[in-house]
C-alpha cells in the first residue's frame, strides 16, 4: 500500500544511499541534471547561510534532541559530519542534494506516522531512532522542521475536542429519560418489545407537550385567576347532589365535587377576560382544544417522516449483518460485570433476531400451497370480522329498543358492554390462531395481528361513540326544554319582583344560594365524564391483568412448580409472553380517547400523562419479572411507522366527532367557556371583531371568501401531486441505486484481484505473528531444524536505546525476514505439526501461514 | 519536545529518552505514558522496577494483565493480550503494553484498528479467518447460548458475506473490505484507559 511504499526500511536506505553516491558521481541525463542543478544552486544558498547560524539553533530546529547521553556524542558527530557532507555536497553534485532532501522528507514523515505502523513496538522504537538519527544528521544541513509546535496544538486541540464531543455525547444520553431501563429490556427480549417502550416514551412526551399546553394555558389561568368555587351556579353542587358529593362511589364515578371542578369544560366560565391581566380564557379554551390537535398531528406526521428517512423498509439489508455483528458488536469499553451480562444478553438477542431473518429467507417450498393458506386465512379473518362487526350492529339495535322499555333483566342491560368484552377477549387468540396458518415472518405477523385487532376495535369505538352521540342528541334535546322552563322561571321571579317593587317596600330579593338555581344538563361535562371514566377504567383493567395475567401466574409456575405433577414452566401454564400487539393497540385507542376526551375535560390529560409514567415503570418492571422472551426473537422493523401510522387513523377518527360538536352542535346555554353563544367558535369571530384591528378583521373575512379557498385547495392539491411523484422518482432512484452496488459487489467477488494491493499489508501481519524463537521451545517438537536466523531477533531492547549508526541498519532490518522466519515453517508449540496428509479440518488453517518463498 | 527535563521526571524515575520514543510510536501523550507506566508497575509491584533508564528486561505474565479492570470483562482478553505480545503466549513487556492500549486507544486509525482486530479473531494465528476462528468469537460473544446449527449458519453466512476471494475463509483483506464499513467499529474496538 501507499503508507507502506514511501517509506524505505533500513536495510533499503543504506542501499539507497550508495546508489545515491553512485548516480551522483556518474552523473545523470540532461534534464534531471539541469533541474537537479537549479534545485541544488538554490539549496547552496540556505546551505551556506545555515552554516553561519549557531549550533544551538540548528539544534533547536531538529527533532531527536532528546537522547540524553547520547547528545553531546551526536552532536559531536553531526558537526563533523556536517562539515564533511557539505563539502562532498558542494564538491560533488546537486542531484544528491535533491535525492537526500527527498529521503529526509521520508524519514520525517515516517517519524510522523511511524505511530500508525502495525509494527512491533521494538521495532518502531528501533525504526524511529534511525530517522531521527538520520533527520538530525541532514536536516540540519537541508532545511529545518517548520511547524512543529503548530502540529502539536493541533493533535492537542483535536484531542480535546473529541473528549468535549465525547462527554456532551454521554451528557446527552444521560439526558434521555429510561434508556437504560429500555436497553435492558431490549437485551433480553429483543428489539420488537423494546419497540412497544420506545412508542410509550415517545407517547409520554407528546403527551407531556399536550399536558403543557392544557394546564399552562386554561386550567391554571382558571384556577388563579377564574371566580372560586362556589361563586357561581356553575361551580357549585346543586343541591340535590350537596348529601353525596362527597361519597367515595360518587367522586369515583366521577359526579360530586369532581363533577364541577376544573377537570370538567362545565366549570369554565364565559367571561371574556378574566383576572387582572384580561386572560382571555374562552378564547384561549378553543385555541387549546384545536390546538391539541394540529401539534398532534404535526408530531406525528414528522416522526413518520424522519423515521421513515432514517430507517427506511423493514430490516436492514445492509452485505455485512453477520460478520458486523460478529466483529464489531462487543463493546471493548465495557469494564462491569453486569454490563457485560447484559451485552452477552443483548448480543445473543440479536443474533437470534438476525437468524430468524436468515431462515424466512432461506425457507423455499411449496409457494402454492402457501398462497393458498394465506388466501384462506384471510378468508376466515374476514368471516370472523365479518361476523363480530354484524354481532355489535346487532346488539347496538337491540340496546336501543332495550331504552324504552325498564323492565330488563342485569343480562339486557349490560349485554353491550358483555358482548364487546368477550369479542375483545375471544377474537385476539383466534387471530393469532389463524395467523400460524400464514407463517410469515414474525415482523409481518405482528403487522397484520395489529391491523386486525385495530380493525375489531374499530367496532369497539363505533358502539361507544354511538351511544355518546344518543346521548347527547337526548341532552340537547332537555336543554332546549329547559332554556324555555328557566325563562318561564325568570320571568315569574321578575313579576314577583316587580310586584315587591310596587309594594312599595324597596326591599331587594332574598339572594338566592348558587347551589339551588335550576340549570341545563351540560351535555360537554357528561361526554368528558364518559371518556375520563373509560380512561381510568382502562387503566385499572390494564393494570389488573399484569398484576393477575403475568405476576400471579409467574408467581405460581415458579413455586408451585416445586409440588405439581407436571412441569409447569416448560409445560402448560408456563410463563407469560409480552403481548406486543395487545399493549400498542391499548396504547393507541388510549389515546384515542384522549384526544377526544381532552377538549371536554381538559384534566384527562394530566391523568394520562400520570398513567404513562407508572405504566412505564410498571411494564418494565413487569416484563424483567414475569415474562419469558418470544419463542422467535424478532427484530422489529428499524422506524415504528407502523405504530405511527396506527396512532394517525386514530387521531384522524378522533378529530372527527370533536370537530364536528365544535362545528354544529350548540354549547351548553349555562356551563362552559362559551355557555350564551351559538357555537363554539363564535368566540374567535368575537375576537376578531372587537379585539383586532378593523382591517384584519375585513382580511379574514376575504380569506373566508370560497374564491379564495377552493384556488388555495387546489394549489395544495397539485403541491401533493408534484412531490408525490419527485418522491416517487427518488424511489426508483434509490433502488437502481441499490441494485448497481449490488452488482458492484458481486463483480468485486468475481474478480480475485487483491493480491498485489494487500501484499505489503500481509508481510506486516506476518510480521506481527508471535515470535516463536523467544519462546521456551516444547518438548516434542518433531523437526529439529537449526535456526540460523533466529539469532539478531535476541537483542536485547536494552540496546535500542544505545546510539543506532549506520552498520546497524542491516541488523535493523533482519527482523523482517526472521520475523517472517519462523513462521514459514509449521509452528511447533501447538502439539504436533500438521503432516501434509493428516488433519484435513485443522492443517488445513494452518498451512497457510505465510507464503512459501 | 513537552515538558523536558522538568523535576518530576526524576521523581517518577521514567527515563526521558523512553518516554519520548513512545510518544511518537504511540498515540499518548507523555502523562499518559507515565501512568500506564505506573498502572503496570500497579500490576505486579515485586516484578516491574520503577526505573526503567536501563530498560530491564521484564515482562508480565497474561493473567495478571488480563485481570485489569479494562480488560476483565472482554470476551476477547487473553486474545488481546496475546496477539499483542511478541512471544504469542500473552506475556508482555512494557514496550508491549503501551502498544496495546495505543493501539485500542480512539486516537488510532481505522487501518491500525482493523489490523490488530483482525489478529484478535484470528485464534489459530494463521492469518487467516477460518470457521473455526468465527465459531470461536461466536461463542464467546454469545457465552454458547447458541445451538449448533445456529452457530453454523451465523459463521456460514458471515463467512459467506465477507469473502472476496472465494477460499471460504477471510483474508486480511476481506476482514479490512468489511470491517472498515462497519459503522461502529470505532466506537467499539476502543479502550479508554
Amino acid at each position: 500500500m501507499k503508507r507502506q511504499g514511501d517509506q524505505p526500511t533500513g536495510r533499503e536506505e543504506a542501499k539507497l544511499r550508495r546508489a545515491m553516491k553512485r548516480t551522483a558521481m556518474w552523473g545523470r541525463g540532461g534534464r534531471g541534471r539541469r533541474e537537479g542543478a537549479r534545485k541544488g544552486g538554490k539549496r547552496r544558498r540556505t546551505l551556506r547561510a545555515r552554516r553561519g547560524m549557531p549550533k544551538g539553533m540548528t539544534k533547536g530546529r531538529t527533532r531527536g534532541k532528546t537522547r540524553g547521553r547520547t547528545t553531546t556524542r551526536t552532536r559531536r558527530r553531526r558537526k563533523r559530519t556536517t562539515g564533511k557532507k557539505s563539502d562532498k555536497e558542494e564538491s560533488l553534485s546537486e542531484g544528491e542534494m535533491a535525492q537526500l532532501l527527498e529521503e529526509v522528507e521520508e524519514k520525517k514523515k515516517l517519524i510522523a506516522t511511524i505511530r500508525n505502523k502495525p509494527w512491533r513496538m521494538k521495532r518502531r522504537l528501533l525504526d524511529l531512532k534511525e530517522a531521527q538519527e538520520f533527520v538530525d544528521k541532514f536536516e540540519g544541513a537541508l532545511g529545518k522542521g517548520k511547524g512543529r509546535k503548530w502540529f502539536a496544538y493541533k493533535v492537542m486541540m483535536k484531542k480535546k475536542w473529541i473528549k468535549f464531543q465525547r462527554d456532551f455525547e454521554n451528557f446527552r444520553t444521560a439526558c434521555i429519560p429510561w434508556e437504560r431501563k429500555i436497553k435492558d429490556v431490549e437485551s433480553h427480549f429483543g428489539s420488537s418489545v423494546a419497540s412497544y417502550f420506545i412508542f410509550l416514551r415517545w407517547m409520554y412526551g407528546m403527551n407531556l407537550v399536550l399536558f403543557g399546553f392544557t394546564f399552562g394555558l386554561v386550567v391554571i389561568p382558571e384556577v388563579l385567576m377564574g371566580l372560586p368555587y362556589g361563586s357561581i351556579p356553575r361551580k357549585t353542587v346543586p343541591r340535590a347532589e350537596q348529601d353525596t358529593a362527597q361519597d367515595y362511589s360518587v367522586l369515583m364515578d366521577f359526579n360530586g365535587y369532581c363533577k364541577y371542578s376544573v377537570l370538567f369544560y362545565g366549570y369554565y366560565n364565559d367571561q371574556r377576560t378574566i383576572g387582572l391581566l384580561k386572560f382571555r380564557l374562552p378564547l384561549s379554551y378553543l385555541m387549546v382544544g384545536i390546538g391539541t390537535f394540529g401539534y398532534s398531528l404535526m408530531v406525528v406526521i414528522r416522526t413518520m417522516a424522519k423515521n421513515a428517512d432514517v430507517g427506511g423498509g423493514d430490516g436492514d439489508e445492509s452485505e455485512f449483518t453477520f460478520a458486523w455483528k460478529m466483529f464489531t458488536s462487543w463493546d471493548y469499553l465495557i469494564g462491569n460485570s453486569e454490563t457485560a451480562d447484559n451485552k452477552y444478553a443483548s448480543i445473543t438477542t440479536s443474533f437470534k433476531e438476525s437468524i430468524v431473518d436468515e431462515q424466512e429467507n432461506q425457507k423455499d417450498e411449496n409457494i402454492h400451497l402457501r398462497r393458498f393458506l394465506r388466501v384462506l386465512a384471510n378468508f376466515f379473518i374476514t368471516c370472523s370480522l365479518g361476523g363480530s362487526g354484524y354481532l355489535i350492529y346487532f346488539v347496538v339495535k337491540r340496546s336501543q329498543e332495550f331504552a324504552n322499555r325498564t323492565d330488563l333483566s342485569w343480562y339486557e342491560k349490560n349485554e353491550l358492554e358483555i358482548i364487546m368484552s368477550l369479542l375483545g377477549l375471544v377474537c385476539p387468540p383466534l387471530f393469532e390462531t389463524i395467523a400460524e396458518l400464514e407463517d410469515y415472518h414474525p415482523r409481518i405477523a405482528l403487522k397484520w395481528q395489529l391491523g386486525r385487532i385495530f380493525a375489531l376495535f374499530l367496532g369497539n369505538l363505533y358502539t361507544f361513540l354511538f351511544a355518546l352521540f344518543d346521548e347527547v342528541n337526548t341532552k340537547v334535546q332537555q336543554q332546549k326544554e329547559i332554556i324555555t322552563r328557566v325563562f318561564i322561571w325568570a320571568m315569574k321571579e321578575y313579576y314577583a319582583n316587580y310586584t315587591l317593587l310596587l309594594n312599595g317596600t324597596g326591599a331587594t330579593p332574598p339572594p338566592m344560594s348558587p347551589a339551588d338555581v335550576i340549570r341545563g344538563p351540560c351535555w360537554e361535562t357528561a361526554v368528558g365524564i364518559e371518556f375520563v371514566k373509560l380512561t381510568v377504567s382502562d387503566i385499572q383493567v390494564s393494570y389488573l391483568t399484569i398484576l393477575i395475567g403475568d405476576f400471579a401466574r409467574a408467581v405460581i409456575v415458579r413455586f408451585l412448580n416445586y409440588c405439581w405433577c407436571w412441569d409447569l414452566e416448560a409445560g402448560f401454564p408456563s410463563y407469560g409472553e409480552f403481548d406486543i400487539s395487545g399493549n400498542v393497540l391499548g396504547l393507541v385507542f388510549n389515546q384515542g380517547m384522549i384526544w377526544m376526551g381532552a377538549f371536554y375535560a381538559p384534566g384527562l390529560v394530566g391523568i394520562n400523562v400520570l398513567r404513562l409514567l407508572s405504566s412505564m415503570y410498571y411494564q418494565c418492571w413487569a416484563v424483567m419479572a414475569t415474562n419469558v422472551p418470544h419463542e422467535r426473537v424478532f427484530k422489529a422493523s428499524k422506524s415504528n411507522n407502523f405504530y405511527m401510522g396506527l396512532l394517525l387513523l386514530i387521531l384522524f377518527l378522533s378529530l372527527l366527532p370533536v370537530v364536528y360538536t365544535i362545528m354544529t352542535l350548540p354549547p351548553s346555554f349555562d356551563c362552559g367557556p362559551f355557555s350564551g353563544k351559538a357555537k363554539m367558535f363564535d368566540v374567535i369571530m368575537e375576537t376578531i371583531d372587537l379585539d383586532l384591528p378593523a382591517f384584519l378583521g375585513t382580511l379574514f373575512s376575504y380569506a373566508a371568501n370560497p374564491g379564495l379557498i377552493i384556488p388555495a385547495v387546489l394549489l395544495m392539491v397539485l403541491a401533493i401531486y408534484y412531490l408525490n411523484s419527485v418522491s416517487e422518482a427518488y424511489q426508483n432512484a434509490n433502488m437502481e441505486l441499490k441494485k448497481k452496488m449490488q452488482m458492484a459487489r458481486d463483480e468485486e467477488k468475481n474478480r480475485r484481484n487483491n493480491t498485489d494491493s494487500t501484499n505489503q499489508v500481509m508481510k506486516d501481519l506476518e510480521d506481527l505473528l508471535p515470535n516463536r524463537s523467544l519462546q521456551p521451545p516444547p518438548p516434542p517438537q518433531p523437526e529439529k531444524k537449526p535456526q540460523p536466523e533466529s539469532k539478531p531477533t535476541k537483542t536485547k531492547p536494552g540496546t535500542a536505546s544505545k546510539g543506532v549508526n549506520l552498520e546497524r541498519d542491516v541488523a535493523l532490518a533482519s527482523p523482517n525476514p526472521n520475523g517472517r522466519g519462523p513462521v514459514s515453517r509449521p509452528p511447533g508449540p501447538r502439539g504436533p505439526a500438521p503432516m501434509p496428509g493428516d488433519g484435513p479440518g485443522r492443517g488445513r488453517g494452518r498451512g497457510r501461514g505465510a507464503p512459501p518463498r | 519536545m513537552r515538558g523536558r527535563g522538568r523535576p518530576w521526571d526524576k521523581l517518577l524515575h521514567y527515563s526521558l529518552c523512553n518516554v519520548t520514543g513512545q510518544q511518537d510510536c504511540t498515540f499518548f501523550t507523555r502523562k499518559e505514558i507515565l501512568r500506564l507506566h505506573a498502572r503496570y508497575h500497579e500490576l505486579a509491584p515485586h516484578l516491574v522496577p520503577m526505573d526503567y533508564t536501563n530498560d530491564p528486561d521484564c515482562k508480565l505474565p497474561l493473567a495478571l494483565i488480563v485481570n485489569m479492570p479494562e480488560l476483565k470483562e472482554n470476551p476477547f482478553c487473553s486474545r488481546i493480550v496475546e496477539s499483542f505480545s511478541e512471544d504469542g503466549m500473552g506475556n508482555l513487556s512494557f514496550n508491549e503494553f503501551v502498544d496495546m492500549f495505543s493501539v485500542l486507544s480512539e486516537m488510532a486509525p481505522r487501518e491500525l484498528k482493523a489490523i490488530y482486530a483482525f489478529k484478535i479473531y484470528d485464534y489459530n494465528v494463521d492469518n487467516f479467518l477460518c470457521k473455526e476462528d468465527l465459531e470461536k468469537t461466536l461463542n464467546k460473544l454469545t457465552k454458547e447460548e447458541l445451538t449448533p446449527e445456529e452457530v453454523q449458519l451465523v459463521c456460514e453466512k458471515a463467512i459467506e458475506e465477507a469473502d472476496l476471494d472465494g477460499d471460504h475463509k477471510l483474508s486480511f483483506a476481506d476482514f479490512e473490505n468489511m470491517i472498515t464499513r462497519a459503522p461502529d467499529f470505532l466506537s467499539t474496538f476502543h479502550i479508554r484507559i
